[in-house]
């Protein structure tokens, strides 16, 4: 009996949580916007966006090198090396750009949100706040929310043009694939609009989870010590998790059927 | 100073990001010169089109003219109807002008290839949403085995 309550009370607080999760985003986001709030989100695209640029960039790079490298040994069997641009292409702006840029996301700018808001609110800054009449959602969650929205995409995009200029340098610079034939066959096999705003669109469903279990993980977060650091593992954990579930729904949703 | 400095970092952070569309869109895509251009429509109607399909190209002499935007069935005696899009760069091909399915290579995609006739007197241009008469339909792989063997057991008699 103790085991089905413990079940029922666990689906119940998982409910409320989702309940909040949600009355916490549209707190901040459907809050009037504020002109001062702009610059509040400047400040966070530096924060969540440039200084996940490096990580992004290098991670990328060696992306594109690995995959021009590994399919050029399998493509060259068949004489079809030609055909190494698109492959990297193609597999960065579909699934790789966006995926991974959102697991690197989470684990670099996510956790740093989760552990961020936390900290504010076991040191009773969001009370503070509260206290002195504004809106912590719209002062702290809303700046932060948008900053992944923009940022995540923008990263993603990064990663997928460094990653194909990766491939480039390896197949073209260092193993002497044509380089008109890379570029040529690339731009005949991928589409604007199937590959590259598919890949965005995904982008953009991973930022927004990514950003929303992050911020709301930090401001759901029992505040202390040991709650902060369970709450940033628990960002990374279920935003990772969701991305490549969600992943999968949107590689079917959008290349599965004909 | 600081905020001056953060603002710069988020401008360089922009650029980059432009810059990353512009060689997707440009270097990668290709897709926004080519797609921009007006078009219009030619149908023809094969009795078999195998595997062409909506986005194959049509081209003449291997260069790229246009592309399939639709295939249907004629709902009066059930032949496909594939309709083309041609670049209007491209305009005033001659009424007797053909068509047929082709694959490029030998695994490769099939497209549409296009044959502009000989223009005389008394034969007029084709324009938007002109029928083709000549089409030639595409290769069925089975059929010509079935052929084949036909052929050849005709011959050992």
């Amino acid at each position: 009996m103790s085991f089905l309550q413990q079940v029922g009370a666990n689906t119940i607080a998982r409910i409320a949580a989702v309940g909040r999760a949600g009355l916490m985003l549209s707190g901040a986001l459907f809050a009037a916007p504020k002109l001062k709030n702009v610059s509040l989100t400047v400040r966070q695209v530096y924060v969540v966006g440039v200084q996940s640029l490096l990580i992004i960039v290098v991670s990328g790079l060696f992306i594109g090198m690995v995959m021009a490298l590994q399919g050029y040994t399998i493509l060259v069997d068949y004489g079809a090396e030609g055909s190494l641009g698109p492959m990297v292409s193609l597999s960065l702006l579909r699934e790789l750009g966006p995926v991974v840029t959102a697991l690197l996301f989470a684990g670099r700018a996510g956790s740093a949100l989760t552990a961020e808001i936390g900290l504010m609110k076991a040191t009773e800054q969001l009370s503070s706040l509260e206290m002195m009449a504004v809106d912590p959602l719209r002062r702290v969650v809303a700046p932060r929310f948008w900053a992944g929205i923009i940022s995540m995409p923008s990263l993603a995009l990064i990663f997928s043009a460094v990653g194909i200029l990766g491939g480039h340098l390896v197949g073209v610079d260092w193993l002497g694939v044509d380089s008109g034939s890379y570029w040529s066959i690339m731009q005949s096999t991928v589409e604007w609009q199937k590959d590259v705003m598919n890949g965005v669109i995904k982008s953009l469903v991973f930022a927004l989870v990514v950003t929303w279990i992050a911020i709301f993980k930090g401001y759901d977060s029992i505040p202390t010590s040991e709650g902060i650091s369970k709450a940033t593992t628990e960002t990374v954990v279920f935003s990772s998790l969701a991305v490549l579930g969600l992943d999968f729904v949107l590689t079917a949703l959008m290349f599965g059927i004909e | 100073m600081n905020k001056y400095k953060t603002e710069l970092m988020v401008g360089v952070f922009v650029v980059l990001t432009i810059g990353a569309i512009l060689l997707l869109a440009l270097k990668v895509a290709n897709q926004t010169m080519s797609s921009a251009g007006d078009t219009y429509s030619l149908y023809a109607k094969f009795d078999n089109i195998g595997g062409l399909k909506v986005r194959s190209a049509v081209k003449v002499g291997g260069v790229t003219i246009g592309r399939v935007s639709d295939i249907h069935l004629d709902k009066d005696d059930y032949t496909p109807v594939v309709t083309l899009n041609i670049s209007t760069d491209y305009e005033g091909f001659p009424d007797t002008s053909s068509v047929s399915i082709l694959t490029s290579g030998l695994l490769g995609e099939q497209y549409v290839g296009f044959q502009p006739g000989f223009s005389f007197d008394g034969v007029e241009d084709l324009k938007n949403g002109d029928y083709l008469q000549d089409t030639k339909s595409a290769l069925v792989l089975e059929d010509l085995i079935g052929q084949f063997l036909f052929n050849r057991g005709g011959s050992d008699d």
